[in-house]
């Protein structure tokens, strides 16, 4: 350790990699769970799961599950439920296709009314949350209701589509490519190298700047070590992802909220706000903190994420049908808890969430290239969220 | 007549702190024996270790219950023998009907399935003992609180009770309901019962006790007929109150300016009860660098005052002028309160003081983000420092500032709340039981604090039960009974006689 640490913070602050490790085993326990999952499928599929065209699928299928479940964890967090966003999701994808299949709207204002449709949605449902303390379940669960029937109403009952080319490249769309060859997509390559180094660098930093104001930082040794693997991960990802066609679009997206929600709660005076709120009411009320607001945009920032997600998957499908988002909610309010965030508020990381869909999302795929039946499935993926959050809870309270 | 119930050498410890010291209690049968003392001489722990909430094994000492030793493991165990209490809070269930209520957990039932004739035969007759005319299917939200304390009662007789233990059972109820309440035990003790009542209201021992034991600080200090003689209020308070008082806070000298902080006819309404008034149009003032006590027992509506002041956090119908130097101020929201420089330390605070799950740091900045932060950004670097500094300046004892609340000792968590609001750079510091539940050495470092920000010009208003942490800190006292300030004394004069006979004064009328 470093000398100042040493002098700054006293009492047997110099921590080893592996007492570090142990700590934050729960932080930690998630990513290594991702990887023994994969590692597990990888070898029962042959290798299939990480073939770049399955990688590329895996991505598409959970891009709308992890959207929602980054404004989901919000709303988990600051101790309210949404149960309503598959139909929000499946209402804004009939919405969309009304308007540019049937009314020819051009795609970007379509987008743009889909977006604050969603946002007035959530607005709605969190006014009664938030101002008239309401139960979120009840709430969510009456617009569960309202926007599946307002989807079948909007679609009259049909599948509508196909939407225009250039919608549909939200989801089926690569980023474009100027220094590769069909072959090999070098941009997504480089992409992902920048970003892993980039990675690579912030935490060198942030530790930089933990020892030089005298906090306790992870030890360098294993600092290194991590971010050494995490590195060599994402290269390899995008590496299997450029010999395919590249990086999709959305998954552009999808990192691109995901770093946006990660700084949003870990750094900025709301996301500290929404813990607190979560953690104890009564507490953040008594500190000045305007509860009631700060649950509402929650669940605004949810409608607007749903909203999102639901055009990501009716672009993907090409078509918008009165059952689009039928369970969705459960993937994604699963993918939070999986992930760590607390049933009672409070308690929850974004990056958690995101892994936690990718654990649903690993085992649906896995699976389903395994052969294993959907009534199966349906059971093993039940097995492991009560698992995920029994082995969460008895580490908590040993 | 023997005694039924003797309890011999009971010591009790919660982690840190001994709650009771070799205590022992004699009860004789038939008769209604008081025991009263302080907000946490140990009353209540006490009849938690007879009813078994603290089971067997928890404590030292020995029951004899009629004669024999007796271990409980739980509740169920003591109600088995016949020992059933009556907690301070009822514990009725609103929206179900009395029947229910009474028969809760002891259903009329026979293989599981309620008869609900019995259920109905057995309510009326219970509710003709206790002089109650309502009909067993009306619900308790429906009835008042000195009805609701009844069938409280009732229930009690519906198990077969030897010892009935009430813990002040008048706290909540009116002058009518009270004598109607007292009356009624009374008349139980005509018909043979034995009771135990813990009652702070000297005026009522005097009333129906045959006996009286004083506990203080953790111990029986004395216990007295009063069959035969009429009982000495002075004696009583005498005990209740009598310690020795040397260095036990750190000196204080007053530089005492201005005034800073006044309210002037503050009146609040019950937050339930929109009819009740709770707060009786009190006015007050506070100068700058003056230690201001507010004494009272529990449920004078001392926190309901500070808090209906702090942004109306508590009660409705809130009326009545808050002045900050002179100019009126709006203190209607908790960040308007914060804002004129007024900083609230609640007396729970697990419960509204602190987020028990997130980190130090974290606390220490919640009032006051936008200080630790630019643009919406927090800068760890600067939260951390000052959650360091706080650390260092308040003496909070933890490895780092990382550390979850939830894993510091009541003292540390206090000095974190306290942290919390002198970093939101308040000008009024309202205190409210700033040393509840904290050990000595603490308490010491807390009183140490609060000196200090007085000498730095802070008006402090600190509310506590404690008579002596008041006669020891404050430069003046208001004593706060039944929602009204009913005395106003500088500390110099005040003594805890003194306190205490103007809260038994004003009870009586």
């Amino acid at each position: 350790m470093n000398s100042s640490t040493d002098t700054a913070v006293q009492g047997g602050e110099r921590i080893s990699a592996a007492t570090f490790i142990k700590k934050n085993l729960r932080e930690y326990g998630m990513l290594i769970s991702l990887a023994v999952i994969m590692a597990f499928f990888q070898y029962m599929t042959d290798g299939t799961l990480m073939q770049p065209l399955n990688l590329t699928n895996l991505l598409l299928q959970n891009s709308y599950i992890v959207i929602m479940a980054l404004a989901m964890l919000m709303v988990i967090v600051a101790g309210h439920i949404d149960l309503s966003v598959g139909s929000v999701a499946g209402f804004i994808g009939g919405l969309a296709a009304v308007l540019m299949v049937q009314y020819n709207w051009h795609y970007v204002p379509a987008t743009i009314v889909c977006l604050i449709a969603g946002a007035l949605i959530g607005g709605l449902q969190g006014y009664f949350v938030a101002f008239h303390h309401i139960p979120a379940f009840i709430v969510t669960l009456g617009g569960m209701l309202v926007f599946r029937g307002l989807a079948l109403w909007l679609l009259g009952g049909q599948s509508v589509g196909p939407f225009p080319q250039e919608f549909q490249l939200l989801s089926s769309g690569f980023i474009p490519d100027p220094f590769g060859s069909e072959s090999f997509r070098l941009t997504s390559l480089l992409l992902g190298g920048i970003v892993a180094f980039a990675f690579f660098y912030m935490s060198l930093r942030e530790r930089a700047s933990k020892v030089r104001y005298g906090a306790a930082a992870e030890p360098l040794s294993f600092l290194i070590v991590k971010n050494t693997i995490f590195t060599v991960m994402i290269l390899y990802f995008t590496y299997l992802l450029a010999s395919y066609k590249g990086l999709p679009n959305v998954m552009v997206i999808m990192f691109v909220l995901m770093m946006a929600f990660d700084f949003i709660t870990n750094r900025t005076t709301i996301g500290r706000r929404i813990y607190a709120l979560g953690g104890n009411e009564k507490a953040a009320r008594l500190s000045g903190i305007k509860t009631d607001r700060l649950s509402f945009y929650t669940f605004v920032n949810m409608g607007v994420l749903a909203a999102l997600a639901g055009l990501v998957f009716a672009a993907r499908l090409n078509t918008a049908t009165p059952k689009g988002g039928v369970g969705f909610e459960l993937d994604v309010i699963a993918a939070c808890f999986i992930g760590g965030a607390s049933a009672t508020g409070g308690v929850g990381k974004v990056i958690g969430a995101v892994i936690g869909a990718f654990v649903m999302g690993v085992m649906n795929n896995g699976m389903s290239i395994l052969g294993i039946g959907i009534d199966w499935q349906q059971v093993i993926k039940g097995v492991v969220l009560v698992a995920a959050v029994f082995v969460d809870v008895y580490n908590k309270n040993k | 007549m023997g005694a039924i119930l003797e309890m011999k050498g009971i010591t009790k410890r919660f982690t840190g702190v001994v709650a009771l010291k070799n205590v022992n209690l004699e009860v004789q049968t038939g008769e209604i024996h008081a025991i009263c003392g302080e907000n946490g001489a140990g009353k209540s722990t006490l009849m938690k270790v007879l009813s078994g909430v603290h089971p067997h094994g928890t404590y030292e000492g020995a029951i004899h219950f009629e004669g024999r030793e007796l271990e409980f493991d739980s509740i169920r165990d003591s109600e088995e023998q016949g020992i059933i209490i009556i907690h301070q809070e009822l514990a009725l269930v609103p929206l179900m009907s009395i029947a229910e209520n009474i028969f809760l957990g002891n259903e009329q039932a026979t293989a599981g399935v309620i008869n609900s004739e019995t259920t109905h035969r057995r309510t009326v007759e219970l509710l003709k003992k206790v002089g109650l005319n309502e009909s067993p299917e009306e619900l308790i939200t429906n009835l008042g609180v000195g009805k609701q304390q009844l069938i409280e009662i009732a229930k009690a007789l519906s198990k077969k009770v030897k010892l009935l233990i009430l813990d002040e059972p008048t706290a909540s109820l009116n002058e009518n309901d009270s004598q109607a309440l007292l009356d009624l035990l009374l008349e139980f003790k005509a018909q043979g019962m034995t009771m135990i009542m813990i009652s702070h209201k000297l005026n009522e021992i005097a009333r129906v006790a045959d006996s009286v034991t004083v506990i203080r600080d953790g111990s029986t200090v004395q216990t007295m007929d009063c069959r035969d003689a009429p009982i000495n209020e002075d004696v009583i308070i005498r005990h209740m109150v009598g310690r020795e008082m040397a260095d036990r806070y750190p000196p204080h000298e007053p530089d005492i300016g201005e005034t800073i902080f006044e309210v002037k006819d503050w009146t609040v309404f019950h937050e339930q009860h929109a009819d009740r008034k709770f707060i009786k149009g009190i006015s007050f003032h506070v100068r700058q660098g003056e230690i201001l006590g507010i004494a009272g027992l529990m449920g004078s509506g001392r926190t309901e005052l500070a808090m209906s002041l702090f942004g109306r956090s508590y009660g409705r119908n809130i009326s009545g002028k808050v002045l900050m130097r002179g100019k009126e101020i709006d203190v209607s929201t908790v960040q308007k309160a914060i804002s004129h420089g007024i900083a609230y330390v609640t007396e729970d605070r697990k419960g509204y003081g602190l987020v028990l799950e997130n980190e130090i740091k974290h606390n220490i900045s919640l009032a006051n983000l936008p200080g630790v932060a630019s643009h919406g950004v927090i800068n760890d670097g600067k939260e951390f420092s000052i959650a360091q500094e706080y650390q260092k300046k308040i003496n909070i004892r933890c490895p780092d500032v990382f550390q979850l609340v939830s894993n510091l000792s009541g003292g540390n968590q206090q000095k974190v709340v306290l942290s919390k609001w002198l970093f939101a750079g308040p000008d009024v510091l309202i205190l409210d039981e700033p040393t509840r539940g904290i050990d000595v050495g603490a308490k010491y470092e807390i009183y140490c604090l609060i000196a200090q920000l007085a000498k730095e010009g802070k008006c402090i208003i600190m509310i506590s039960s404690e008579m002596p942490e008041l006669l020891g800190m404050t430069d003046r006292l208001y004593v706060m009974n039944e929602g009204a300030f009913v005395a106003e004394m500088d500390t110099s004069e005040a003594s805890q006689e003194k306190i205490m006979r103007a809260i038994v004064k004003s009870g009586k009328n």
